[in-house]
């Protein structure tokens, strides 16, 4: 019996947030300006122009290679990239071909099991490796009306980082995975705002399956797989726009391909599309029309070297990511995996979290509750208090909901007897083992006494009268 | 009214109100009027602006609400929305851009013959060729239709042209002028120069266009000489003499070259033999990056901007674009492409041990003197053996000038080439300006403007 394995790699675009364009002056990602309002001779690709890279844009793509944990290439420079489209205004794209900014790094992604509960022990985490980060310019945009074809070249020069992944995915959970965690790193960096709806993040997939025979199992899902045991083709599915249509996509094709080698076919090397309505994807290029890029080093644009004070300088610059930070709230605050992740997913989030609770610690008159971490971490996970209150406001209200509740210890006795009483059956479960059965109780005995007892107490409570 | 005076004497004329911007700009207009039929320099004239002494500038340096066409049809009616660096800086220092004038197909050329508009005429004898490809400029200046002029090279395109017109060309170093505005031709080699009536005029221009551009990243931050000063301080250099730079020469440019040596020895020179590598390498090193560069550089005339499809590009331009996306195809790029770039890195250090050694090395921009209207398409790749004495210099981006030194028997203008150090601009317009006060060479420039009457 045969055995199939996906093998994935990933190629994202980044969209850079900088004042002006990677090679003129032009204010970028002026997404609601008419069409051709923010353009220059540079942009356009008139005559004569010629590009001045910008400083900002390369400084942050070393900062998303430092992130990725990437070497820095101490000499790099930019390419010319050979390809004819309408909205390519010089007929090349100045881009990197082999002397990228960064090169050969990995990103470990936490693997979160959102069903389980358990506390306080680090997710597992997968590692996945990144084989190149590099800078280039934008395109400018085709719009369809009708019979026309309109070009706006606003979005011509926009910084734009790609991020290239080695083939080391086999699932499209792994990938939706790593594409939801590369983009809080980005976020994190605040070098993009990777909006996917924008299109200032755009994912590309390189899918194709791996036949494994039988005396190769159990198959392993060590990565990586060596270049002779990758496929022989690949198929590319171009911009997409949104983590699940990614996930979808690849399990479209990854069916596709194993129907195909059911069938004793090999699929073709080709360029597909995702159509978003009909769930599926199709074909764009296939490789007899694949391009012959030409890239050469382009001239009008000096080589760089980067000295190591200037990386290290970039490097001090680098914050707390969200893996690293996800960590040290479960290792510092005891906090559920679970919930660390939700609170990291977001800096302003986690930023806020923190800020409450170097106050609370700091005000509180009393020492701090071993759980304070936990508890501040519900209250804005379960949005019981605003995150746009002020720190204070909100220090407050938590000081508020968080006080121990006063209970009236006679009129608990009264009502957890009476309740006992009423209850028989409840009880009798209980007593034959059902320890979630005193549960129903606790809920009975708060509403009666219209929540004003800590649950604790009434737990405890409950099973002294009990016993 | 003014027979054959330069941009500096007129400049003075103007600042000292002995006669005005606009009588100085009807005058030139009424030779350019009178001439330009006969000639064929001027492909664009701009009648309206006023300024100061008026400049020819080479159709590839985009002037704002000027047309400018690189003498290519694909650019027929392109009209810049933005200036070049070097017509900007001009205008800054109240010099006016009276026209555009002709010249090789985007560059291509040593001739203007590959213009869209037709061939630029040699003032010396409209029979011939006034060379190329900033062969209207020289044109304009050897006829005096105007003053002076701006032109550009990829490899020999001032110095060649200057030579065959009977002009001063210089050639600055690759990154010395901003390339900004000035439609690509080989962006790693492309340089603005002047070509003028003398020395003075040269180091005048260059002053105002010379210095680091924002605009421009393979500009060089090196802060610019008082080339005017520089060039009047009596200085002794050592002139280095390659024999592969005498090699093929016709026997009148040779004695020419010979009896300019002489000179610099009889003020106090020096000479020193030296070996260079051939400039035979410099020929397929530079044709393999140029056409690279080209078919790079005119992928943007796609057919969907500037009106005109891709059709519209003339033999010689199509001609590039297919040797250049060969050299450049996937397979082929390192046996070409990254090979050139090897030998290239040899020319340059060939040229940086030499001149630890002189201060120039001495020769001529071309073997011939101006060809017949025509020579050039019989041969395919004439221009680039025709320039192997220009591509040497282009090729690792040195200064070099051509002056010049004579007429030969027929009575056609000798260029005499210096080629110097990086950034040395200045030793180059000093060794020029003795050169030209020492000898009455220089009345070649003259004797050319006598067959043009006002």
């Amino acid at each position: 019996m045969k055995q199939y394995q996906p093998v994935i790699g990933l190629e994202i675009h980044v969209e850079l947030k900088t004042e002006s364009g990677m090679f003129c002056q032009c204010k970028i990602n002026q997404f609601d300006a008419e069409p051709n309002s923010h353009v220059c001779p540079v942009c356009l690709g008139l005559p004569g122009a010629l590009p001045v890279p910008n400083k900002k844009a390369i400084e942050w793509t070393i900062k998303i290679g430092q992130a990725l944990n990437c070497t820095i290439n101490k000499h790099t420079k930019f390419d010319r990239k050979h390809y004819s489209y309408p909205d390519l205004p010089k007929g090349y794209q100045i881009s990197q071909y082999d002397e990228p900014i960064a090169v050969n790094g990995k990103l470990q992604i936490p693997i979160i099991n959102f069903q389980s509960n358990s506390n306080n022990q680090l997710p597992i985490s997968k590692e996945f490796r990144i084989h190149r980060v590099h800078l280039e310019e934008d395109t400018g945009k085709l719009i369809h009306k009708g019979s026309d074809t309109l070009i706006d070249f606003n979005r011509s020069g926009t910084p734009l980082v790609e991020i290239v992944t080695e083939a080391d995915f086999t699932s499209s959970d792994d990938v939706k995975m790593f594409l939801e965690e590369l983009h809080t790193i980005i976020r994190y960096l605040d070098v993009s705002d990777a909006d996917m709806e924008k299109g200032t993040m755009r994912m590309e997939p390189n899918i194709s399956v791996r036949v494994i025979s039988n005396n190769q199992f159990p198959i392993s899902n060590q990565l990586p797989i060596s270049k002779s045991q990758l496929p022989k083709y690949k198929v590319e599915v171009k911009n997409i726009n949104s983590f699940n249509f990614v996930k979808r996509a690849i399990d479209y094709e990854v069916k596709r391909h194993i129907d195909l080698l059911e069938k004793g076919q090999t699929p073709i090397q080709e360029t597909r599309g995702w159509d978003s309505n009909k769930n599926k994807t199709y074909s764009q290029r296939t490789k007899e029309d694949a391009h012959d890029y030409r890239y050469f080093p382009e001239p009008d644009i000096p080589p760089f070297e980067f000295s190591d004070a200037y990386t290290e300088s970039i490097k001090k610059t680098l914050v707390e990511l969200p893996h690293q930070k996800m960590n040290r709230y479960i290792e510092i605050f005891k906090l559920k995996p679970m919930d660390a992740y939700t609170l990291t997913r977001d800096i302003n989030t986690s930023d806020y979290f923190e800020k409450v609770l170097s106050n609370q610690i700091a005000t509180s008159p009393s020492a701090p509750r071993n759980d304070m971490g936990q508890a501040i971490a519900n209250l804005i996970i379960n949005k019981k208090i605003s995150t746009e209150l002020s720190i204070e406001e909100f220090i407050k209200e938590a000081t508020e909901l968080l006080k121990p509740k006063e209970t009236d210890a006679k009129l608990l006795d009264e009502v957890a007897l009476k309740l006992i009483n009423a209850n028989p059956k409840v009880v009798a479960d209980y007593k034959g083992g059902k320890q979630g059965a005193i549960m129903f109780l606790v809920g009975q005995v708060m509403k009666e006494m219209r929540g004003k007892a800590d649950a604790q107490t009434v737990i405890s409570t409950l099973k002294q009268v009990l016993k | 009214m003014f027979p054959g005076k330069t941009i500096t004497q007129l400049k003075s004329l103007i600042d000292e109100k002995k006669v005005s911007a606009s009588e100085v700009k009807e005058y030139f207009l009424k030779r350019i009027k009178k001439y330009n039929a006969k000639l064929n320099v001027f492909l664009t004239l701009d009648e309206k602006s006023e300024g100061g002494v008026p400049l020819a500038v080479k159709d590839n340096f985009c002037t704002k609400g000027l047309r400018t066409t690189a003498s290519s049809k694909v650019l027929d009616s392109f009209i810049p929305p933005y200036e070049s660096t070097v017509t900007t800086r001009l205008k800054k220092e109240k010099l006016l851009i009276i026209g555009k004038t002709n010249m090789d197909a985007w560059a291509h050329g040593s001739s203007t013959e590959t213009s869209d508009y037709g061939p630029t005429k040699n003032p010396w004898d409209i029979t011939r060729s006034p060379g190329g490809s900033s062969g209207g400029s020289a044109a304009s200046v050897s006829a005096y239709l105007t003053p002076g002029g701006i032109g550009s090279e990829t490899a020999g395109s001032i110095r060649q042209p200057a030579s065959w017109s009977g002009v001063v060309g210089l050639k600055p170093t690759y990154g010395r002028v901003s390339r900004f505005g000035v439609i690509a031709m080989g962006s790693s080699l492309d340089c603005p120069g002047p070509l003028t009536l003398n020395t003075e005029d040269a180091a005048y221009l260059l002053s105002i266009i010379a210095g680091h551009d924002p605009l421009d990243a393979t500009s060089s931050p090196l802060p610019t000489e008082n080339y005017m000063d520089e060039m009047k301080k009596r200085k002794s250099y050592t002139i280095g003499i390659s024999e592969d730079y005498f090699e093929g020469l016709d026997p009148d440019v040779a004695k020419a070259i010979e009896k300019s040596i002489e000179v610099y020895k009889k003020i106090g020179f020096k000479t020193k033999k030296v070996k260079l590598l051939s400039p035979n390498y410099a020929i397929s090193v530079y044709t393999i990056i140029q056409r690279a560069e080209v078919s790079s550089n005119l992928a943007r005339y796609d057919g969907i901007r500037y009106g005109n499809d891709r059709t519209t590009f003339g033999t010689e331009a199509k001609r590039r674009v297919m040797l250049g996306t060969y050299t450049l195809s996937h397979g082929y790029y390192d046996a070409f492409y990254k090979k050139a770039q090897k030998v290239r890195t040899l020319i340059i250090n060939d040229f940086k041990r030499v001149f630890n050694e002189v201060n120039f090395v001495i020769g001529t921009p071309t073997p011939i003197t101006a060809l017949k209207l025509g020579e050039f398409a019989k041969y395919p790749f004439f221009g680039e053996l025709m320039d192997k004495f220009n591509e040497p210099a282009a090729m690792a981006g040195i200064p070099a000038i051509s002056i010049p030194v004579g007429l030969d028997r027929s009575g056609l203008p000798i260029g005499m080439q210096l080629m110097g150090n990086y950034f040395r601009e200045s030793d180059i317009l000093n060794a020029s300006y003795q050169f030209e006060q020492e000898t009455d060479y220089f009345s070649v420039i003259k004797k050319g403007i006598e067959n043009y009457k006002d």
